[in-house]
């Protein structure tokens, strides 16, 4: 697949950024709103389909490589077990919450009764909300991918 | 009258409906790109109704996987191979 016309090059390029942010809003925002890394993940991961669909498998597939993808969803799959066995090396357990109430990232605790909605809180279900929507969209991403390329090349072929 | 539904309640009777109807289609079409359109637009009214059922983060799942990944994917299948079913 050679990729579609100008038209719909150009207004998934303008698009796309709104995606990515609204996935990366979604991940961020797991410990408070709906969604999480799975759900975020997956919107970023459509967005990337979208660009694919209108460039084309061969251009996306010389602009990140296959490997990389997975590289990069082990590195998501590493980062989590690795924050749930700081748990257990460092505080009680398995996936303690060993962040919870310290003075840098993530540490605060809310006020009792506070209806506002506060971003640095809940200690480390940020940092594995971000593992998972890492892994997440490495691993659709690379499905997509290598669906697509294997059936261009298959295109090629006939 | 005997009916004295709002309009969350009618929206909780016709959403099931049309899922129903979307799925049969997915089955009963021969032409496969239309029943993987049927399927995406099953996913969506699913996701609806996991959306007032309050259950809004099942609702972005399903949104985000069923009616966009997966017809990417069932899509990307179709060129692959052929796009109308045989007669067994």
């Amino acid at each position: 697949m050679s990729g579609m016309s100008k038209i719909v090059k150009t207004i998934s390029s303008i698009t796309f950024p709104f995606v990515f942010i609204y996935g990366l809003y979604v991940i961020a925002h797991g410990h408070l709103t709906p969604g999480g890394g799975f759900q975020g993940g997956a919107i970023v991961a459509s967005g990337c389909a979208m660009i694919l669909v209108a460039y084309g498998s061969v251009w996306t597939m010389g602009k990140i490589k296959e490997k990389n993808l997975s590289i990069l969803e082990s590195l998501g799959g590493f980062c989590f077990i690795l924050l749930a066995f700081l748990g257990l090396g460092f505080g009680t357990g398995f996936f303690n919450n060993l962040f919870v109430g310290n003075e840098f990232l993530f540490g605060e605790t809310p006020k009792f009764n506070s209806v506002a909605a506060n971003f640095n809180t809940a200690g480390v279900i940020p940092l594995m909300n971000f593992a998972v929507g890492l892994k997440v969209i490495a691993g659709l991403f690379a499905i997509v991918l290598v669906m697509a390329y294997a059936s261009s090349i298959r295109e090629d072929e006939k | 009258m005997i009916l004295d539904l709002d309009l969350v309640q009618i929206i909780h009777i016709v959403l099931p409906i049309l899922i129903v109807v979307a799925s049969i289609l997915a089955v009963v079409l021969k032409d496969l790109l239309a029943a993987a359109i049927a399927v995406a637009a099953m996913s969506l009214l699913l996701s609806l109704e996991f959306y007032i059922l309050q259950a809004p983060d099942v609702a972005i799942a399903e949104a985000g996987i069923g009616a966009c990944l997966t017809t990417a994917i069932l899509i990307i299948a179709i060129r692959g191979t052929k796009r109308m079913e045989e007669d067994a």
